[in-house]
Order: structure tokens, then C-alpha cells, then sequence
């Protein structure tokens, strides 16, 4: 099982690289783990990691891309509500980058 | 994440043996052809033995230090439990009927992945333990010690089988190799060894109903928020029953529907359909899962995930039970089901409302399915349908192996499509019916770090779509598996770029008109419909 390395603390991570104990999640984490991986957290990803973890505490999974990308338009406005803006962010796609962030587990099933 | 070989460079396969014999050639364990290993509280939610840590890759596993005889003990038991399997331990000639008919040998060329090798993988150890011959010839008779190296290596391999049982269909004996595979994958998960693809939605679907873990609200937040689409496109308001209780049918469909795309346009899809023909049915929050990834890890545990579906059906007091578009659900309800928790005797034989039409195949498990259902419907003229709402699509359609070789339902979805759209073309023949090549993914093997494996049992379907691709232009995958409809968007991507992929139930929907619509110039995933275009802009 990876571990990782945060300020002298090892948190354990799954193979796929997200958070085993959403518990070890912090601010501070998520900046460090998106600086690894070249990108550099500003405002408007945090408006989707912000969007990512209020819905996990809601439904306690994370939303469909459908979802995420209705709600952010609903909420900030169409320009945002969009794949093409949330893909920008997130390159890697925003629901394994985002939810990696926003500590939230991946998805398993026929997805 | 492994790199992606180009597909120039993934399809170009040898089919030269090895010059070793195969028990002298070890496994070679590569990235990107196997799944991470289980979480082990996730064993641990369902009480799987020996849940622990370990890696694939490391040359320690952490087994238990008494493993040999768990696999041992595991192996004896399924003898006396299952007559077929001591026989498939037994009767195979070596013909090599199945060999070429397996969608990983055909991809990988490795000879383990010949369905004849992968159970000689096991029948070796069966053998020497087992068998007079084995025991005193030992090699010579077919037989090989149990070692660390050999249990790997059928690991390795029985996580690279998806259970399509194609090779089954032209194996002289009627051998069924998903069995042995079952078995295989039974005796290691003993040992801990199960992978986190499976092993997530089986604590998921054990705890919450369903493999993704969605909850009771969060069920009526995804229902609620593909109706306000549905009111988008059609203007009408349809409000989704959820456990409603002296309903007359129960719905069950794959979870992936309620959250996957394109799953989730299927699921919009049975909306409209029951919303317009005013069946009397209800959803659940409890038995919200068709799909059954218990089903490949022991038999126990996938009769624990199935019991829900009846004990739900019982307490909210239906008729009937009618299953979604989901592929292995339907091996289970098919062949499984009735003995494992019924025969549901407090259940009624299943009569349509809307026709009449008894259900005479469902009989005793009182379980109908979706495509029979809707055959019905349209053959009884109970359905209106607009086909050239889907004429800029060109269709193909992709048997499950577990409706096809579970259940021998081929009619009836293309019967349902050619209803519903006017470009239809078959694949192959020797591609499609019983004889349906895999998505390569099945079996609880969608994860996206064995990329490459899926990509390459997926190689044999791309390339049959290919076929029509070039030759009618062919540009939407319909199938009735939710598995599919997850598995194959990557795949088409990869091997055949412009094709599209849908449960028949979306195209349904978009077809379907409905009693007070509007207008349609949008289809269910809101892209306007062409020849609409000035219509959106009014």
C-alpha cells in the first residue's frame, strides 16, 4: 500500500494514489498533493474541490460528472457549468483529479 | 497508471509458442494486465478470511502461513460440494476447441490465456493431490506441486478470464470454463486474494444495496435530477416511485444506470417508458442493485448480495419483479436465483398489465426482463414511436455474453431497436448471438489500471465493430449491460475512434413519443437533435 510523505507524517494512500481515511484530509494536503502533480491550486479549483466535498458529506459518494457540472453552472454560473472549464482545472478530468484533491474515494462498479 | 501501447503496437500479436514447456515457463506478471488488490476493510465488511495487505508486484503476497492447506482444503471441499467441477477436472481431452475462442488468447497470444491452459493451471494442482496418477506419476501425468510461483500464476491468469463462457460453446464435453474460473478466483479470495474492483462494490452493495454505495437520498437526488432532464427535453414532469409499497412490479436495474455515463441516458430511458404506459411500479432503496460482483468472489457471498431482491419484493408487497438492462444480473437471476432464495412462492407468475401477456420463461422466478417486457409492448402496438428522431445514428448491437450464453435472449433487443431506430446493421456472425465476442471487461475486471488487458480482451468486439464502421458507417454501439456501457466508451475510443455507445433503453427514450410532449429538439443527453438547430434558438 503507497504511503505518503506530509509533513513527516506518512498517510497511507490506495494504489490508485487517493486518501485510504478521509480523516487524514487537510488544506494544507491538497496543495501539496496538486504541487506534485504541477498544478497550482487557485480560487476556482478550490470552488470545485469545495463543491466535491460538500456533496460527499451530503450523499457520501462523489457526483456524477452530470451533477458537478449542473450544479457549478447553477451555482457559478454557466461559463463554469461546463466539461470543457471543469477539464481545464483538472487535465487529468475532474472526477479522479478533483475528488483525489478533495480526498474523496473513487467510484467502483460498472462506471 | 501503466502507459497505453499505441493500438499499432498492442495489435500486433505472436502467436508462436514458447519453446518451454508451460509449467516450466513462469508466469510473467506485467503491469497493466492484473487489478490492485482488494481494501482490506472492504473483505472485512463481508467477513472474507485473511483480509491483508499486499502487491502484486512484490514477491511477498503476505499470505497466511497455513495457505497450501487453505488451497488445499478449498479445492477439496468444491469437489464434494459441485459435481461439475470435479468433472471439468476430470473429462477435458486436450482438444483445443476453446483455445482460439478466447477474446485474451486471440489479443495476447499467450498460451495461458488458452482456455484449455487456464484450467490446467488448475487441473495440474487437482492432480497431484488428488489423483492416483498425479500422485504417483506427478509430472508425467499432468500434475505439479502447489508452490508460491504456481498460485500467483493462477492468479494472474484467472483475473485475466471474464466468465463470457464463449470457449464453453465449442468445447465438444460442454466444459464451462467460467466455472473453473469461478472456483479458481473462490479457493484464492480463501487466501485474501481478491481485487478492489470487486471486492468495493461487494462491501458497497452489502452495506448501502448497491455496488457504487448510493444512498437512499442520494438514489432520489440522481432519480430527481435525470427527471428535471427528462422535463428538459420532452416537457413533461415525471416523478419516480421509490419504495412504494403494494406496487405491482418492482424495478431493479444496474446501479452503474443511476450514475454511469452513457448508463445514466438508459436509466432516463426506463423512466419515460414506465411514466407513458402508467405502470404500476416502484424503485428501491434496498434491493438497488441488479448487478452482483458477489458473483465473483464465491457463490455465498453472491447468494448474501442476491436475497435482497426477494426479501424486498416480499416486504413491499409486488406482484413481480422486472430487471433492467444489466449483463451478468441476468446469469444470475437467470440460472441461480430460484434455487439460492426462492422459488419466491409469495409472488405471482408475472402477467404484463398493459397486454395481458403471461411470462411463461418466468415462471418460477418471477423475474421478467426488460427487453421481453418491452418486445411485448411494442408487438401488442402499445407504444408510439418517432425511428427518425434516431436517424443520424447508424446502430450495431452488442450481445452480452451473460443475456446471450446466460440466457439465450437474442431476438428481442433487436426487435426492440429496429423498432425504435431506422439504421440497423449486424456485426458478423460469428461475432454476435451465442457466439457475442466479450467486452473484454467483465467479471468485475473494469478498473482502469489493467487498461491494457481490457483493451486487448476487448480487441476481438472492436474489431467486428470496425467491420461495420467500414463497411455501413456504423457509428452507435447499442447493448443492454451496464457493464458495457462503462467498458466500452475507452474501448471504441482506443480501437475505433466516431463510434458512440448506448443502452437500447436511451434510444428507446429518444425514439418514444410521449402523451403531451412538446416538441423534442434535444435528445436525452441535451445535444440538439440535427435538423433542430433553429428550433433551439427560438
Amino acid at each position: 500500500m503507497p504511503m505518503y510523505d506530509f509533513q513527516g507524517k506518512q498517510i497511507e494512500l490506495d494504489d490508485d494514489g487517493f486518501l485510504l481515511n478521509l480523516d487524514d484530509w487537510s488544506k494544507e494536503l491538497a496543495i501539496d498533493m496538486a504541487g506534485k502533480e504541477g498544478i497550482e491550486l487557485t480560487e476556482a479549483h478550490w470552488e470545485v474541490i469545495n463543491f466535491l466535498k460538500d456533496y460527499y458529506k451530503k450523499y457520501q459518494i462523489a457526483p456524477m460528472i452530470k451533477v458537478l457540472v449542473k450544479e457549478m453552472g447553477k451555482m457559478m454560473g454557466k461559463d463554469k457549468g461546463n466539461t470543457k472549464y471543469l477539464y481545464q482545472l483538472f487535465p487529468a478530468g475532474p472526477a479522479v483529479q478533483a475528488c483525489k484533491y478533495a480526498g474523496l474515494p473513487k467510484p467502483t462498479g460498472c462506471v | 497508471m501503466p502507459k497505453l501501447p499505441k493500438p499499432e503496437e498492442l495489435s500486433k500479436i505472436s502467436l508462436i509458442p514458447p519453446e518451454k514447456s508451460w509449467m516450466d515457463a513462469p508466469a510473467e506478471i506485467r503491469e497493466g494486465m492484473f487489478c490492485h488488490p482488494a481494501k482490506v476493510k472492504e473483505l472485512e465488511a463481508v467477513s472474507f478470511p485473511n483480509a491483508h495487505k499486499w502487491s502484486v508486484m512484490d514477491k511477498d503476497w503476505n499470505l497466511p502461513v497455513d495457505w497450501k492447506e487453505i488451497f488445499l482444503n478449498g479445492i477439496k471441499e468444491r469437489l464434494l460440494r459441485y459435481r461439475s467441477f470435479h468433472v471439468f477436472m476430470d473429462i477435458c481431452v486436450r482438444c483445443g476447441a476453446c483455445a482460439d475462442k478466447c477474446h485474451f488468447y486471440i489479443s495476447t497470444g499467450d498460451p495461458k490465456n488458452m482456455p484449455v491452459l487456464r484450467a490446467e493451471l488448475l487441473r495440474s494442482i487437482y492432480r497431484k493431490y488428488f489423483t492416483a496418477s498425479g500422485k504417483i506419476f506427478g509430472k508425467f501425468a499432468g500434475a505439479r506441486e502447489l508452490t508460491e510461483d504456481v498460485l500467483k500464476e493462477l492468479w494472474y491468469y484467472y483475473y485475466q478470464c471474464t466468465e463470457c463462457r464463449r470457449c464453453s460453446l465449442f468445447c465438444p464435453y460442454g466444459i464451462d470454463q467460467a466455472e473453473i474460473t469461478m472456483i479458481g478466483r473462490e479457493i484464492t479470495n480463501l487466501l485474501g486474494l481478491n481485487i478492489g474492483w470487486i471486492g468495493g462494490p461487494v462491501a458497497n452493495s452489502f452495506r448501502t444495496g448497491n455496488h457504487l454505495g448510493l444512498e437512499p437520498h442520494t438514489l432520489k437526488n440522481i432519480m430527481e435530477t435525470l427527471a428535471d432532464d427528462i422535463e428538459e427535453v420532452t416537457g413533461i414532469r415525471i416523478d419516480p416511485p421509490i419504495n412504494k409499497k403494494g406496487a405491482e412490479v418492482l424495478f431493479v436495474a444496474p446501479s452503474g444506470d443511476l450514475f454511469g455515463d452513457p448508463g445514466v441516458y438508459t436509466a432516463m430511458g426506463y423512466l419515460m417508458l414506465m411514466h407513458e404506459i402508467g405502470l404500476d411500479y416502484t424503485w428501491s432503496t434496498y434491493a438497488s442493485e441488479g448487478g452482483n460482483f458477489g458473483f465473483f468472489t464465491s457463490m455465498e457471498m453472491a447468494k448474501r448480495l442476491n436475497s435482497k431482491v426477494y426479501a424486498e419484493a416480499k416486504r413491499l408487497g409486488v406482484k413481480w419483479i422486472l430487471g433492467g438492462e444489466c449483463g451478468h444480473m441476468w446469469r444470475v437471476w437467470h440460472q441461480f436465483m430460484n434455487t439460492w432464495n426462492g422459488p419466491p412462492d409469495f409472488l405471482e407468475e408475472p402477467v404484463s398489465p398493459i397486454t395481458g401477456t403471461k411470462f411463461e420463461s418466468a415462471k418460477s422466478a418471477k423475474v421478467v426482463h426488460i427487453m421481453e417486457f418491452v418486445a411485448d409492448l411494442i408487438k401488442h402496438g402499445k407504444l408510439k414511436f418517432d425511428p427518425s428522431r434516431n436517424d443520424h445514428l447508424k446502430v450495431t448491437f452488442h450481445d452480452s455474453c451473460n443475456t446471450a450464453r446466460g440466457m439465450g435472449i437474442f431476438e428481442e433487443p433487436r426487435y426492440v431497436i429496429k423498432s425504435v431506430c431506422n439504421h440497423f446493421h449486424e456485426m458478423p456472425e460469428e461475432t454476435i448471438r451465442e457466439r457475442t465476442f466479450c467486452c473484454g471487461s467483465g467479471s468485475g475486471l473494469n478498473a482502469s489500471e489493467n487498461m491494457e488487458l481490457r483493451l486487448r480482451g476487448g480487441f476481438p468486439r472492436a474489431s467486428a465493430v470496425k467491420y461495420v464502421r467500414e463497411r455501413h458507417g456504423v457509428n452507435m454501439l447499442a447493448n443492454i449491460c451496464a457493464l458495457d456501457r462503462a467498458a466500452f466508451p475507452p474501448l471504441m475510443n482506443y480501437w475505433v475512434p466516431g463510434v458512440d455507445v448506448a443502452g437500447i433503453h436511451e434510444l428507446v427514450g429518444n425514439a418514444l413519443v410521449m402523451e403531451g410532449e412538446g416538441e423534442r429538439t434535444m435528445n436525452l443527453r441535451l445535444e440538439t437533435l440535427p435538423g433542430k438547430e433553429e428550433a433551439e434558438d427560438v
